[in-house]
């Protein structure tokens, strides 16, 4: 059998999509979320149903959504709702399984920024800022993230909190009253990296033919990796055939990230 | 009692230079018609808020109306950047104050229903918190974890777009509702801009529909196809090609300028830019039906 060809950002989306359990109820993004979330969908998790932070629930796009307020969403949903009720009454309620969070950084105690690099007042880069994820990250049983493997993008220590994993330690959720899991896993074009009894992020798996020399190369704290290493599943072919063919046909979110 | 008004009527009559707008519309229903009569008028030193910016607001910037902008995600969605705002932030010329998703529909909601501030639970990231002042963190009177709360939002006047309103103002809309109710009872003055005027009785045969009322709505403006590059659920589809084109104008002052000059100043209203825009524009951005299935609201 010849050896399956893939992306980085296709290896990311397959691996995030099977953390999903079906019957989840995921708070989606766009861009690579969503289509981790249609993959699993399509695959192991048939009665997963999709939140949009635009008050969408259950939503089955027809077409690959390019914002988070497309139309398509909303067609054929099973439900939509003002943003005040989907943030209380979906999302602060503890309705929420999954929040997949995105961010320029992530650090060793999977806090997140997207707000600001440089100082708030004077910022030198302006990020967006929270959108939905400052909530969503408290809330949701469990958030994952997917990012390439990169320094810059996993420093010691985030600039701003814009949305928090473990803070400074496991224990500080609790005390801040959080309801939700945190950051349980960060899916990277090298392997999976998730919390330890500290809520440090170590690395846990390798995607096959990856070394944690390479993980440890480009993380910016000093990764710690798991007693026993696994790796993960081998791509298939059906996964790659969903995400290429059915989900992204022109590619717009799978040729990124490497 | 009729409110219907030429867009342009509205604008000069509701909206004051100094004051904070709220145009609303969670990337559904975005009313840039407004916007960009807004520009034409010449308004000066806005306080914008909305949830997300998005282009209006970058071609307000753009523009001068501005002064500063109350936000929580100030992105091009699921473009990327939104440049204009985003430097002018960098460079020091606009302020700004920050809120996440929540907090900023939270801070409507509170206005909207005519409270101080709202509570909202604690998320563990505190930055925000301790860049924004108007963030706060007060004990549950019943024994709890402390709240953080936000000031009631009630900005000097909202606008609005919706799929059909009658001629006093009574709206139904549908799709993605965002925080077009809240911030409609929440603002001093509504201008309602509408897809199409109806009559009272189109209204009264869904009457759970009728998400704004006659009660708080001071304009209402038959202002078809308003919302171009949004959208208005089906009516017209979201024009994302011109987000990813935008992207590309807003690097550059002077494309930025031609666009305004040649499709704000340089149109009379809504009207001619949708002609000026042209029958493959129109094409692009047709949608096919899908009816819901009627309701049975009994006579009695």
């Amino acid at each position: 059998m010849s050896e399956i060809k893939y992306s980085s950002a296709e290896l990311m989306i397959i691996n995030a999509a099977r953390l999903l359990r079906d019957g989840d109820v995921v708070f989606v993004g766009v861009g690579q979320p969503n289509l981790a979330c249609n993959l699993a969908k399509r695959t192991h998790a048939p009665n997963l149903v999709m939140i949009y932070e635009a008050g969408v629930i259950g939503a089955e796009p027809a077409r690959l959504p390019l914002s988070i307020g497309d139309p398509t969403l909303v067609s054929g949903a099973l439900s939509v709702v003002s943003m005040y009720d989907i943030f209380t009454n979906y999302l602060q309620r503890g309705n929420v399984d999954v929040g997949f969070m995105g961010g320029a950084q992530i650090d060793k105690y999977g806090n997140i920024n997207a707000t600001v690099i440089g100082g708030y007042d004077s910022p030198k880069v302006r990020l967006p800022g929270s959108g939905g994820s400052q909530e969503i990250a408290a809330w949701a049983n469990r958030c994952y993230i997917m990012t390439p493997h990169q320094k810059r993008r996993f420093p010691e220590k985030v600039e701003f909190m814009t949305s928090a994993g473990f803070i400074g330690g496991r224990g500080n959720r609790a005390k801040a009253g959080l309801r939700g899991g945190g950051m349980l896993a960060v899916v990277t074009d090298i392997g999976i990296m998730e919390p330890d009894e500290s809520g440090e992020m170590r690395l846990t798996q390798l995607h096959p033919g990856k070394t944690s020399d390479e993980a440890k190369a480009n993380t910016g704290w000093d990764l710690k990796t798991a007693s026993r290493v696994g790796t993960t599943d081998p791509v298939t072919s059906n996964e790659l055939r969903i995400v290429r063919d059915e989900l992204d046909p022109t590619g717009i979110y799978l040729k990124s990230g490497g | 009692m009729t409110k219907l008004l030429p867009l342009s009527e509205a604008i000069a009559n509701y909206v004051n230079d100094g004051d904070t707008v709220y145009a609303a519309g969670f990337t559904h229903l975005i009313p840039f018609a407004a916007g960009h009569e807004m520009i034409r008028q010449g308004k000066k030193n806005l306080t914008l808020a909305r949830a997300t910016p998005d282009l209006i607001y970058d071609q307000m910037v753009a523009a001068g109306c501005a002064k500063k902008v109350i936000f929580s995600y100030m992105g091009n969605p699921g473009v990327g950047s939104l440049r204009i705002v985003r430097s002018a932030i960098e460079q020091g010329k606009l302020e700004w104050e920050e809120y996440s998703h929540f907090g900023m529909i939270t801070r409507l909601q509170a206005g909207a229903a005519g409270l101080p501030f709202l509570p909202m639970n604690q998320t563990g990231a505190a930055d925000l918190e301790k860049a924004n002042p108007n963030i706060k963190r007060i004990p549950d009177p019943y024994g709890g974890k402390d709240v953080i709360v936000v000031p009631a939002l009630n900005p000097d006047v909202a606008i609005v777009h919706v799929q059909r309103a009658d001629a006093n103002g009574n709206a139904h809309l549908w799709g993605i509702i965002g925080e077009q109710k809240e911030a409609a009872f929440a603002a001093k003055k509504v201008i309602v801009t509408a897809e199409e005027i109806v009559d009272e009785s189109v209204i009264r045969s869904d009457p759970n529909r009728t998400m704004i009322s006659q009660i708080v709505v001071s304009a209402v403006c038959h202002v078809p196809f308003a919302c171009h590059p949004s959208y208005a659920q089906g009516y017209y589809d979201r024009d994302n090609e011109f987000y990813l084109a935008w992207d590309k104008v807003s690097e550059s002052a002077e494309l930025t300028k031609q666009y305004l000059d040649e499709w704000v100043f340089g149109v009379k209203d809504r009207d001619q830019y949708w002609q000026k825009l042209g029958s493959e524009v129109h094409k692009r951005l047709e949608v096919s039906a899908l009816m819901s299935e009627p309701i049975n609201y009994g006579r009695y």
